[in-house]
C-alpha cells in the first residue's frame, strides 16, 4: 500500500533522512522505532507532505506523493495523527470531529463517522461539547485518533500516540491501536515505547540517525539481543 | 441625563466603527500573526472608492450608500493583492519582523500612491451625505439617524461574521488555520487559501467602517486611516488580538472611553485616555481583556 523508496530528507542544513527505506502491506500493523532524533517523526510529515524528501520516492497504491499538495493526501485515503496530538484547542470535541472529516461534504456521511467514532471512544461522546483544550491528555490523543478516522482512511499514520500518558492510558491508547488493525486499517506507528509498539506491530524498522540498522516481523526484533539492550531495557 | 445619554450613543457610534476595523486586525493577526499596518489605509481605500462612484449611484437614481458594495469589492482586493503581493514571498523568506515592516511599508506606499494620483491629490474631499438627515427624539435627547444606522449595521455585520465563523466550512477552516497551520493541511485545508479569503473579509469590513465614518465625518483625505486604524488596533489589542468577540468588546470599549472623557474631561485628553486605557489593560491582563494562553496538554 504505502513505499517509501531510498528518501533523503533535508531539515535547512542537517541531512535528517539518509536514504531510508520501508514498505507498508495492506491491512499490516508496521512500527518505526528508534530513539529521539533518530528522524522518525520527519519521516512522517514527509508522508504527509509537509515536509518534501530532495530524492527518493513516496507511492500509496502506485501513486507517487512528491508532486502532491500536502493538503490533498488526505483525499487519497492518508490519515495523519501527529505527534503531541495537534487538536484545535478552541474548539469543541465535535468540531473537530467534524475538521476531520473536512474534505466530506455528504452530511450523512459525515455523521456516520461520528458515530463510528463514538463507538469506537464513548468518552468522546460524553465531552462532545467541551472545547478540546480542556480534555486530559490521554483524550486528546482519543480525539486526535477520532479525528483522524472521520474520513474512514485506508491507511493511518500514528507518532507518538502515548507520549506523556500514565501506564493505565499507554495500555488504553494501545488496545485501540489494536483494535483499529483488527478491523482492517493500515497502520504505520512511530512510537519511542519500543516494547508496546513491538508487541502490538507486525514488521517494525528500527532507525538510528536517519538510517534504518534493523528491520524484520516485530516478534524476530522483540527477541533480538541488540534491539533489548537498546531499545527495551533489558 | 440627557448629555450622558447623547455621550453614551455617540459612544456607541464610535465603538461600532472601531469594532469593524478592530475586526480586520484580529482576523489578519489571528491567521498569520502579522499587524496589519496597511489595514487602516484600507479605510482610504474604501472612502477614495464611495466618494467617485456615489454621485453614479445618484444619478442611477440609487441611493449613495450602494456604493458601499463596491466600496467592499475595491477593498477586499486590495486586501487579496497586499496578501498575494508582498505578505505571502516575505512571509516565505523573511521573519515576522521583515513581514512587519513590510505592513508599514505597505501602509506607506497606499497613502502616497494615493496622493500621487491627480484626481485625489493632497487636499481632503468633502463627501456628500450619505444617510437621511434628521432622526427620533428620545427623551429630551436627538438620535439621529446616522448613529442609529451605524450602531444596527455593525451589531449585523458582527453577528453574520460571528455566525459565519462558528457555522460555515470556510469559517470553521479560518479558526483551524489561526489555531495550528500544520493540522489544518492533515485535515485538508488550503491554507493559502484560506488566509486570502480572512483578508478579502477583514478588508471588506474595513470598507464598511469607512462608510460609517464618512456618514458622520464627510471628509475624506490620503492619511484618514492613520488614527482611526491605531485606535482600532488598540481596541484589538484591548479585548485580545486574534479573538473576534475580543476586537467588538475592545473597538466598544474604546469608543466609550473616548467619548465620555471628551464629554466630561475635556476633548483634547481623549486621545491619552485611550491609550491610558490600553497601557493599564495590558499590564494587569497581557493578553487582553477576552485573552488566555491555553497551553498544549500532556
Amino acid at each position: 500500500m504505502l513505499e517509501i523508496k531510498n528518501i533523503h530528507v533535508y531539515y535547512g542544513a542537517i541531512h535528517a533522512i539518509k536514504g531510508i527505506t520501508i514498505t507498508v502491506n495492506d491491512g499490516e500493523l508496521v512500527s518505526l522505532v528508534g530513539a529521539n532524533g533518530a528522524g522518525k517523526t520527519t519521516i512522517l510529515h514527509t508522508i504527509s507532505g509537509l515536509l518534501r524528501a530532495t530524492s527518493g520516492e513516496i507511492l500509496l497504491d502506485g501513486k507517487n506523493l512528491q508532486n502532491v499538495p500536502a493538503n490533498t493526501i488526505i483525499n487519497m485515503g492518508l490519515a495523519h495523527v501527529p505527534e503531541g496530538r495537534h487538536i484545535f484547542s478552541r474548539m469543541t470535541v465535535e468540531e473537530n470531529l467534524r475538521m476531520g472529516a473536512y474534505i466530506i461534504s455528504d452530511v450523512k456521511r459525515i455523521s456516520d463517522s461520528m458515530e463510528r467514532v463514538y463507538h469506537h471512544f464513548p468518552r468522546l461522546k460524553e465531552r462532545a461539547r467541551q472545547l478540546g483544550g480542556t480534555l486530559s491528555g490521554g483524550e486528546q490523543q482519543m480525539l486526535a485518533t477520532g479525528r483522524a478516522l472521520m474520513t474512514d482512511p485506508k491507511i493511518l499514520l500514528m507518532d507518538e500516540p502515548s507520549m506523556g500518558l500514565s501506564p493505565i492510558l499507554v495500555n488504553e491508547i494501545f488496545t485501540i491501536i489494536e483494535q483499529l488493525h483488527n478491523s482492517g486499517i493500515t497502520i504505520l506507528l512511530v512510537e519511542q515505547n519500543a516494547k508496546k509498539a513491538l508487541a502490538v506491530a507486525d514488521r517494525a524498522y528500527v532507525l538510528e540517525t536517519g538510517k534504518i540498522s534493523m528491520q524484520g516481523s516485530a516478534k524476530e526484533l522483540a527477541e533480538d539481543d541488540r534491539v533489548r539492550k537498546a531499545y527495551l531495557g533489558a | 441625563m440627557s448629555t450622558f445619554l447623547q455621550t453614551l450613543f455617540v459612544g456607541l457610534r464610535l465603538g461600532s466603527i472601531y469594532a469593524l476595523v478592530a475586526l480586520g486586525y484580529t482576523m489578519v493577526y489571528g491567521i498569520i500573526r502579522l499587524i496589519n499596518f496597511a489595514h487602516g489605509d484600507f479605510i482610504m481605500v474604501g472612502g477614495y472608492t464611495m466618494i467617485f462612484t456615489i454621485p453614479v449611484m445618484i444619478s442611477l437614481g440609487l441611493p449613495g450608500w450602494v456604493s458601499v458594495l463596491l466600496a467592499i469589492l475595491v477593498c477586499a482586493l486590495v486586501g487579496m493583492s497586499t496578501e498575494l503581493i508582498a505578505y505571502r514571498p516575505v512571509r516565505k523568506k523573511g521573519t515576522s519582523m521583515t513581514a512587519l515592516i513590510t505592513a508599514i511599508a505597505v501602509s506607506l506606499l497606499l497613502e502616497n500612491l494615493a496622493q500621487a494620483i491627480p484626481q485625489i491629490g493632497p487636499n481632503p474631499k468633502v463627501a456628500s451625505k450619505i444617510f437621511a438627515a434628521g432622526g427620533v427624539r428620545i427623551a429630551d435627547v436627538t438620535l439621529d439617524w446616522t448613529t442609529m444606522l451605524t450602531i444596527f449595521i455593525s451589531i449585523v455585520v458582527m453577528v453574520v461574521l460571528y455566525q459565519f465563523t462558528q457555522k460555515t466550512k470556510i469559517g470553521r477552516a479560518m479558526r483551524c488555520v489561526s489555531e495550528d497551520k500544520s493540522a489544518s493541511i492533515l485535515m485538508g485545508i488550503n491554507v493559502n487559501r484560506t488566509i486570502v479569503t480572512t483578508f478579502a473579509i477583514g478588508s471588506g469590513l474595513a470598507a464598511i467602517a469607512a462608510l460609517m465614518y464618512i456618514a458622520q465625518y464627510p471628509k475624506v483625505y490620503t492619511t484618514m486611516g492613520s488614527m482611526l486604524g491605531l485606535k482600532a488596533f488598540v481596541a484589538a489589542v484591548l479585548g485580545g488580538i486574534g479573538i473576534i468577540p475580543g476586537a467588538m468588546l475592545g473597538g466598544f470599549v474604546i469608543g466609550l472611553v473616548e467619548s465620555f472623557t471628551t464629554s466630561y474631561v475635556s476633548s483634547s485628553m481623549a486621545d491619552a485616555f485611550v491609550f491610558l486605557i490600553l497601557i493599564i489593560v495590558l499590564i494587569i491582563k497581557p493578553a487582553g481583556i477576552l485573552g488566555k494562553n491555553m497551553g498544549e496538554k500532556v
